[in-house]
């Protein structure tokens, strides 16, 4: 399952900053995720709760900050919010619009102990 | 864990091996985006905390306002800046192994598509139709078995089995360790078949030149927009066992129109693995592929 690999790659950033900055315990965790970023956040959350028992983020709540889908039309020049990637603009009707946001997956912050 | 390099890939599997079991100088240092974290302390004194039984409450909106999710009587922890991506890493291999392709010349395809489509048998007749014409080199994954391997060492060409365990998908940190312990001369064609998974093998740069999508008429035309994200990252699609359509109510073109609906600039060739057809196209295809990226 693809999220599970995610949220493992997630615990890996966090045990690489547990290193640097010398925290024990993440009590939050916020994660930004794309609308065109293939993951789905439910799916992610309870990833995360399964990868991280034992580990310094055990417990810890799984922030989601979704990021909306972007795209800009190469007719028209405007841009549109997208829910998926082949979604015509929504000004001129155009196909393709260029994805210009909403694929990205990042760690932004965490609260530690 | 591996203690070299910190990857955590418990049950990955190099023809039998853990892949950390050897000694290994690592080439990928880890890129730690360093330059882009910092630590501060929130103060999180008034505003409209909200409690924090809602760990997976969705209703943040697109504003990120960390300091206003706190529970309220719950002792506060520092804040830690992180800004990284979580595929990051997997990134930066990708990026080691591209550049170790281009040096040597190598012409690297990542072939996706569900389970059962042919990837396997076409890579055997595509190495059986280049014996003495061009090297070809085999990296195969799957969860379990060396069977593909097997089938493929069975033609000639050298081939290196990655066993995922329950991973769905290969990464570009298995690839590269791959990678080093396959007998490979420069100039040739590397083919890389990725877990049979139509899902997430879209959203991991392995480090290829480019991938392509199987698609196996069995499979029904409406999958390209099914899974758009794995034909969105595909540069061609080949339609494969094509000799099967005349028993089938498959739509050659609602599926190719489904594709480039989702990727307008996809290539697409119909091939029958069993029968030959098509077969010329895609070796004209790689040959092309293959004369750019030689050195
Ligand atoms: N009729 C027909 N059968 C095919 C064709 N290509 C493959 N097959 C059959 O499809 C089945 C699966 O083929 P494989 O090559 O093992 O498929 P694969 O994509 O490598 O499968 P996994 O690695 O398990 O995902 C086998 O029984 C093949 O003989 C084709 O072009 N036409
Ligand atoms: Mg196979
Ligand atoms: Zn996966
Ligand atoms: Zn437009």
């Amino acid at each position: 399952m693809h999220e599970m690999s995610i949220a493992e790659g997630v615990l890996q950033l966090i045990e690489d900053a547990a290193e640097r900055e010398g925290f024990r315990q993440v009590k939050t965790i916020w994660v930004e995720i794309g609308r065109l970023s293939g993951v789905e956040a439910e799916a992610l959350a309870f990833c995360f709760d399964a990868v991280t028992r034992g580990s310094i983020a055990e417990g810890a709540a799984f922030e989601i900050v979704p990021v909306p889908g972007l795209g800009r039309c190469h007719e028209c020049g405007k841009e549109s919010e997208l829910e998926a990637v082949y979604d015509a603009c929504r000004h001129c009707g155009a196909v393709p619009v260029e994805v210009i946001g909403g694929t990205e997956m990042r760690v932004k912050e965490l609260e530690v102990d | 864990m591996c203690t070299t390099c910190g990857c955590g890939h418990g049950e990955t599997r190099i023809e039998g091996d853990a892949l950390h079991s050897h000694d290994h100088d690592h080439e990928h240092e880890h890129v730690h985006a360093d330059g882009t974290r910092h630590v501060h302390s929130h103060s999180h004194d008034g505003g409209d905390s909200h409690d924090h039984a809602h760990a997976h409450d969705h209703s943040h909106g697109h504003a990120y306002r960390p300091a206003h999710s706190h529970a309220p009587g719950m002792a506060k922890g520092r804040m830690v800046q992180i800004e990284q991506d979580i595929l990051a890493k997997n990134d930066a291999y990708a990026r080691q192994n591209r550049e170790q392709f281009a040096r040597r010349g190598i012409f690297a395809l990542n072939l996706v598509s569900s389970p059962g489509s042919g990837k396997t048998t076409l890579l055997c007749k595509t190495i059986e139709a280049l014996a003495g014409r061009k090297p070809v080199a085999v990296i195969e994954g799957d969860q379990q078995t060396s069977q593909d391997a097997e089938r493929i060492r069975a033609t000639g060409a050298p081939a290196i089995q990655i066993n995922t365990g329950k991973g769905c998908h290969l990464d570009a940190h298995m690839v590269g360790h791959a990678f080093g312990q396959l007998p490979l001369q420069d100039d040739s064609l590397l083919m890389i078949e990725n877990v049979g998974n139509l899902v997430c093998p879209a959203s991991f740069d392995l480090g290829e030149a480019h991938k392509v999508v199987i698609l196996s008429v069995t499979e029904g035309e409406d999958k390209p927009i099914k899974y758009p994200d794995m034909f969105a990252a595909a540069k061609l699609m080949l339609l494969n066992k094509c000799d099967l359509l005349p028993y089938l109510s498959f739509d050659v073109d609602a599926a190719i129109a489904f594709a480039r609906r989702v990727n307008p600039n996809i290539e697409v060739i119909r091939t029958s693995a069993t029968s030959g057809a098509g077969m010329d196209d895609w070796l004209a295809w790689i040959e092309k592929g293959a004369a750019a990226a030689r050195k």
